[in-house]
């Protein structure tokens, strides 16, 4: 009865404190650095460099919220979380956003009591195997070991497709991606899933890439967006447009290289003038300034500058654009207007 | 009857012994060759260490320290040999720094080095009788020193801090022949403590308006590497030797509530795996507190590595107690010393020489344990082996890092291990 009582008292103290709280824009502007969740190290979305500056597609989201909110994209505090601590440390406060390859699903969004902000990666679960298997269609792969990370959708999917499919296989849990990598590379399992963008990574840096073979069946949807809390819409709004203004930039033709012409004039483009301030007042709706999304843009570039700098064909990921071109360009980009 | 037994009378001069019995080859038959079974064991034996290392030296043996990616790593040994199994050492040129200090401001590197060096100063005292005795008086300033260090802040809140354990010094000293024990004991730990809650941020911040001296602020997110795995397992292995000792005391103890709070405690946390109470330590805790408390993450590890220790400390030093002979305590009695006085003059001293081995160990555990910090997001070294797996350049090279851990530990490990030798060695009775 006591001990009822006293855990009922600090889940009250916890719930009042969680609710009385400051706003977390007001609390991002008092601290003066923005604490972003990012992962432990994934190739291309987030890692610290040599020189411990963090780099990588998530990370540039995240320099982006800083640039709009505090003038400065190096104003981040990077929590690395992993698979298993990543929604604890958001709803605990312990980061303002998350932004960690984590992909969007009903549950989550639904009864994690999170908030996603649109994709800034469209993913799919993928398969690799041993060239040497003779294996062509994931559905030969019947009681095949399967290295696979926990905590994560891609443990999920499979269980899923393996049943859809009548098919038995034998799973190897690891706690971390680099871990299932090295299991499957050293024969400890047949097959290597996790998202065909990092199935592709993988393959390009093993010693004889054209030993392994990617199967052509995509089995899941994996929309990966930034992440809040929810319950705080105003700061939600800015992690939303923040990634909006990085889409609609590309769009739109405005690079890192000429923000800052367009943004010193009006242009012939209403929609680029409203977007970088020059016209309306959209910035203070947010509770930022005017300026904000050139901040944004002069961050890191526009999405399209950001995925060639750390995913495009030019590095050595090597990633098409595939589903994540603009609607334009016949991908699923689709930013809503700036109006 | 004549007896013809013969008696020499003189000495034979000596000989050497038979070749076959002496230097390399004596050796080798008395220990490799004895016996036809023997013998095939040691051809076995050699031939499996030679396979060993025929495969291991040239694997180690590349010349690859100054390579700037696996794939170009890839291509001086394929160069070399002809084909690419070899190891890649450029990744530890370019990354050691990150592996021992994690993300600490390369500009002032200096700081925890210069903690290292004042820690071992402060430690040889207590391990080596010939260090002077005054290094001693190092022994209550360091950690004050050196949370300021690796932390940095104004200097005023480690000195403040200090004052407290002066004041509570000062409390017992001028006590100690007025009231009696409990009042004493309490007294000279509450008076620190309403210090430290109290007085010491208002006193310090206070100063620190008016002589301001800081140094540059390191957040925790910072430490990595062997640093955090150090400033983990250290702090946790000099705070639950003497909690563990309590503890243990506590367990024998006659008084009841004393005795079920330690048994309950040390049942508990035994009770619990270490990754447990780290996933408290990192999540559940921040969702207990109100958000924008700034708990140290650090500070929590810290605190559950202790307690997680200092229950199998105390295990440890009860196997000791345990293992002493009841004339002991009877002596003791006898002579009419005070429960302290026994435990500090006789029962210790002889329960803890016992213990030494299990003691050893199970610092040298909690050392190892300390890895486990990766599982919340923390990056030790083997947590930074997948920072570094994730840069392309070096996706891949997985043996190289995990050596390089394994020989940062094990540098430690082996020197405890070897410590706890010289020190039983030492202590051994000459009876």
């Amino acid at each position: 009865m006591k001990k009822s009582l006293f855990i009922g008292a600090l889940l009250a103290l916890g719930m009042a404190a969680t609710t009385s709280g400051a706003s977390t824009l007001e609390e991002v502007k008092a601290r003066g650095t923005l604490n972003c969740g990012t992962s432990t190290g994934v190739a291309g979305f987030s890692l610290p460099d040599a020189n411990n500056v963090y780099q990588g597609f998530d990370v540039a989201i995240c320099r982006g919220i800083a640039a709009a909110v505090l003038g400065d994209p190096m104003a981040v505090e990077f929590v690395p979380t992993t698979g298993k601590t990543r929604f604890t440390a958001l709803s605990s406060g312990e980061v303002d956003v998350l932004s960690r390859t984590t992909t969007w699903t009903f549950s989550r969004d639904v009864d994690l009591k999170m908030d996603f902000h649109g994709v800034n990666y469209y993913d799919g679960q993928g398969f690799m195997v041993p060239r040497s298997l003779g294996v062509t269609s994931a559905k030969d792969l019947d009681g095949a070991t399967v290295c696979i990370q926990v905590g994560t959708t891609t443990e999920l999917n499979l269980a899923d497709f393996f049943r859809v499919n009548g098919i038995t296989y034998e799973p190897v849990p690891t706690e971390k991606s680099s871990e299932s990598r090295s299991l499957y590379q050293a024969e400890a399992c047949d097959v290597y899933t996790t998202d065909a963008s990092g199935l592709a990574s993988a393959r390009s840096t093993f010693a004889d890439p054209s030993a392994h073979v990617i199967l052509p069946e995509i089995v899941s949807k994996e929309p990966l967006g930034p992440v809040t809390r929810h319950g705080d819409n105003q700061w939600g709004d800015i992690v939303r447009w923040t990634l909006n203004a990085l889409i609609s930039a590309e769009e739109l033709g405005i690079t890192q290289a000429n923000v800052a012409e367009m943004a010193a004039a009006p242009t012939n483009n209403p929609e680029i003038n409203r977007m970088l301030g020059t016209e309306g007042n959209l910035g203070p709706m947010l509770g930022l300034d005017k300026d904000w999304a050139h901040r944004v843009i002069a961050a890191e570039g526009n999405y399209g500058e950001i995925f060639e700098k750390y995913l495009g064909v030019n590095t050595q990921i090597g990633l098409e654009r595939g589903l994540n071109a603009q609607w334009t360009d016949g991908g699923l980009l689709y930013s809503p207007p700036f109006r | 009857m004549r007896n013809v037994s013969f008696v020499r009378s003189e000495m034979l001069a000596e000989q050497t012994p038979p070749l076959t019995s002496i230097g390399v080859i004596g050796w080798a038959r008395e220990n490799l060759f004895n016996g036809w079974f023997n013998s095939i064991l040691t051809v076995i034996s050699l031939y499996i260490v030679y396979s060993f290392l025929s495969f291991l030296i040239p694997w180690v043996l590349t010349p690859t320290w100054k390579a700037t990616s696996l794939n170009e790593c890839r291509e001086i040994n394929t160069a070399l040999t002809g084909h690419h199994s070899g190891a890649c050492w450029g990744v530890i040129t370019e990354r050691w720094p990150q592996f021992i200090f994690g993300f600490y401001d390369r500009s002032i590197l200096w700081r925890p080095i210069l903690v290292f060096v004042l820690f071992l100063a402060t430690i040889a005292p207590i391990l080596f009788e010939r260090v002077p005795r005054k290094l001693f008086l190092l022994g209550p300033v360091f950690p004050f020193l050196a949370v300021w260090l690796l932390w940095g802040g104004s200097i005023w809140s480690p000195v403040f801090s200090f004052l407290g354990l002066v004041l509570g010094y000062l409390v017992w000293r001028s006590l100690k022949e007025r009231v009696n024990a409990v009042i004493l004991l309490l007294s000279s730990i509450g008076v620190p403590i309403i210090w430290w809650m109290f007085l010491t941020e208002p006193a310090s911040g206070l100063l620190a308006e008016i002589i301001p001296y800081e140094i540059q602020i390191l957040p925790s997110r910072d430490f990595g590497g062997l640093l955090l795995s150090l400033t983990i397992g250290l702090t946790a292995i000099f705070c639950s030797l003497p909690i563990g000792i309590f503890l243990a005391l506590g367990r024998q103890s006659d008084l009841l509530i004393v005795k079920v709070l330690c048994v309950w405690f040390i049942e508990f946390i035994r009770g619990v795996p270490l990754i447990t109470l780290l996933f408290v330590a990192s999540t559940l805790l921040n969702i207990f507190m109100p958000p924008g408390t700034n708990f140290d993450i650090i500070m929590r590890v810290v605190i559950m590595v202790t307690l997680f220790s200092s229950a199998y400390m105390a295990e440890v030093v009860r196997g000791g107690l345990a293992g002493l002979d009841s004339g002991q305590y009877e002596a003791a009695n006898a002579l009419g010393f005070s429960y302290w006085k026994a435990q500090r003059l006789i029962i210790m001293p002889q329960a803890l020489k016992i213990s030494i081995p299990g003691i050893v160990s199970n610092f040298i555990g909690v050392l190892k344990d300390t890895t486990l910090v990766s599982v919340i997001g923390l990056f030790d070294p083997i947590g930074l082996t997948t920072v570094v797996l994730a840069d392309m350049r070096w996706n891949g090279v997985y043996w190289e890092l995990n050596v390089f851990v394994a020989l940062c530990f094990f540098v430690f490990c082996f020197s405890m291990s070897r410590y706890s030798m010289y020190l039983e060695r030492k202590l051994r009775k000459e009876n």
